[in-house]
């Protein structure tokens, strides 16, 4: 796995900047281009920058669920909204929420960079280098970072199922509205 | 990716001749590349290679001979026709969307070549062994459909267009049933890695679950968009669908996706129902896996050869009303069947897999029979087309 080794994480941590920088530069594209079938496809661009800043944080599960929704479902379904959608050329109009979209980015940006930053992330490392989380913590801890699956599965249709079940129904109400939509009268 | 145990012509050889004269991290790089390289190479090849038995055995099916002036048995044939591509003049529409019009045959291709990295060619033979590997198939797969979009769109041309909406449609749909019947495997080998899958198959899964295979057959078939589901590229009525302003090497790119994924999907059947490299031992497990690709090929490229053209509605209808309805009861069985056969630690004995077989067999045949029996029921009540009075200017009014 990547991220052992000086050598390793040097490695790593270059695709971490060459993923970052670009999924920055596509979700900017996303705002400011004109054209709203390029910007889709920006979207997609950085919707595959999450999906690879997961499988870095070894969430390879979460990551290959990124694309399956994100790229393969949701942005086809927005690509068809926008073809569906008249005076495409024109891109995309001003419109009076400008302003205050803006001030609330920044604010929401502001706040996930303070807490980003401030957060101190290796509480874990630290926990086990200082001892004081036991030997068979610690082998646990390993055994469910090195398959995530099984875990995540327990978690979903165990421990949080009726979450789980009650996202199912909102699902199938969406489907039986978009049928009751289009039925013909 | 761990590649630290063991892979494809030895992964730490080919480190280690880099790492003498390149820093580690740079050596580690251009290692993975070389093998990239040589994997997308032996595809490309391959490829090549099955474009000419493609073009030979649809020749015999039609009673005709196919290519076989150039080279031994018309051998060199891809060849030529690479040639002719490359040397075509690359047009693009002066109203298309230019940079979208080139990338998107990359599009289409890359997420075929990525499906390569995890499959497991042999015991040791293979560049990764992810643990999702199932599921990073469907969600590489799905990245097709974006390719096919961006093709139309950026063409500014209405048949194109149409040709990619369709196609969508298509591909979205058939994903679905696509997924779930392989949701049935993965429940049987109680893994996502596509290695644990082989281990399991004691018995191959094309025995253990007839119905998942049949169903993933069918919408893996849809997926590479060939007869009988060529409705992106329905000639007669589309001109050639998403791809109808490609030309020259952008055009062949498109091929190239388009002949590679019949054996991308041949080799994920193998994977999944036919075993993968098990066998019996004389054979090594690398050539028994290329054995049943090509079966599988064949098999393929038989229906191709004999099925005509189903229409957009008959083929949107077929996956949620058939396919969708077939994979869904697939998924209970099979759930309800490895509750009970399951041990302790999720295996399953040979024993089990058998009793399982015998009952999905009875159960498949069933379920199949009602299907066309309820599906086939409609066919009779559909209203018979008038025609119209354009069509036939000398007929007698009535």
């Amino acid at each position: 796995m990547l991220g052992q080794g000086t050598e390793a994480s040097l490695l790593a941590d270059i695709v971490f900047w060459v993923i970052a920088v670009s999924s920055i530069i596509a979700a900017l594209a996303v705002v400011l281009l004109k054209d709203l079938f390029r910007a889709a496809l920006f979207l997609i661009v950085s919707f595959l920058g999450v999906a690879g800043m997961f499988v870095l944080l070894r969430a390879e599960f979460l990551a290959v669920v990124q694309v399956l929704v994100y790229v393969g479902a949701i942005s086809v379904l927005i690509i068809f909204a926008i073809l569906m959608t008249r005076d495409v050329e024109e891109g995309s109009p001003a419109n009076k929420f400008r302003l205050p979209m803006a001030i609330f980015s920044a604010l929401f940006a502001a706040v996930a960079i303070y807490v980003a930053v401030s957060t101190n992330w290796n509480t874990l490392e630290l926990a086990i280098a200082s001892g004081a989380i036991a030997e068979e913590t610690t082998a646990k801890i390993t055994e469910v970072y090195s398959n995530t699956i099984p875990w995540i599965g327990r978690l979903l249709l165990r421990d949080f199922v009726l979450a789980f079940e009650v996202a199912s129904v909102v699902l199938l109400a969406a489907l039986i509205g978009a049928l009751a939509l289009i039925r013909e009268r | 990716m761990d590649f630290s145990e063991t892979g494809i012509l030895s992964f730490h050889g080919i480190y280690g001749i880099f790492a003498l004269f390149l820093p580690g991290w740079l050596a580690y790089a251009v290692t993975c590349g070389v093998l990239a390289f040589i994997v997308i190479n032996a595809m490309v090849m391959s490829t090549a290679l099955y474009t000419w038995f493609e073009r030979r055995m649809i020749g015999r099916f039609q009673a005709r001979l196919g290519p076989n002036r150039w080279g031994p048995f018309g051998l060199l044939q891809p060849f030529a026709d690479v040639i002719k591509l490359i040397v075509k003049e690359d047009t693009t529409p002066s109203t298309a969307d230019k940079i979208v019009f080139a990338i998107s045959p990359v599009i289409l291709f890359a997420p075929t070549v990525l499906t390569i990295a995890i499959i497991p060619f042999g015991e040791n033979t293979f560049l990764g062994r992810l643990n999702i590997g199932v599921l990073f198939l469907i969600g590489v797969t799905s990245v097709n459909t974006i390719a096919v979009l961006a093709a139309g769109w950026a063409s500014r041309n209405k048949y194109a267009m149409l040709g990619s909406m369709r196609g969508v449609a298509m591909l979205c749909s058939y994903e679905v049933p696509m997924a779930l019947a392989i949701t049935g495997v993965v429940l049987i080998a109680n893994s996502l890695s596509l290695y644990d899958v082989v281990q399991a198959q004691s018995v191959p899964f094309l025995i253990v679950q007839p119905l998942g295979f049949l169903v993933f057959m069918a919408a893996a078939s849809a997926e590479m968009s060939r007869t009988p589901f060529d409705q992106i590229e329905a000639e007669s009525e589309l001109g050639a669908g998403y791809h109808t302003e490609y030309s020259g090497m952008k055009f062949a790119i498109f091929q190239l996706a388009e002949f590679m994924a019949p054996i991308v999907t041949s080799i994920l059947a193998v994977v999944l129902f036919f075993g993968g490299t098990r066998g019996f031992d004389p054979i090594p497990g690398q050539l028994w896996f290329v054995i049943k690709v090509v079966l599988v090929l064949f098999g393929l490229l038989w229906i191709r050869a004999t099925w005509p053209r189903l229409r957009i509605d008959q083929i949107m209808g077929f996956a949620w009303k058939g396919l969708f309805a077939l994979a869904i009861l697939n998924i209970f069985v099979i759930a309800i069947e490895v509750m009970l056969f399951q041990d302790g630690e999720g295996n399953i004995t040979t024993r089990g897999m058998w009793t399982m077989a015998a009952v999905n067999w009875v159960i498949t045949i069933a379920a199949i029979a009602i299907m066309v029996n309820v599906l086939g029921g409609k066919k009779l009540e559909r209203p018979t087309p008038k025609p119209s009075p354009l069509a036939n200017m000398y007929a007698e009014a009535d």
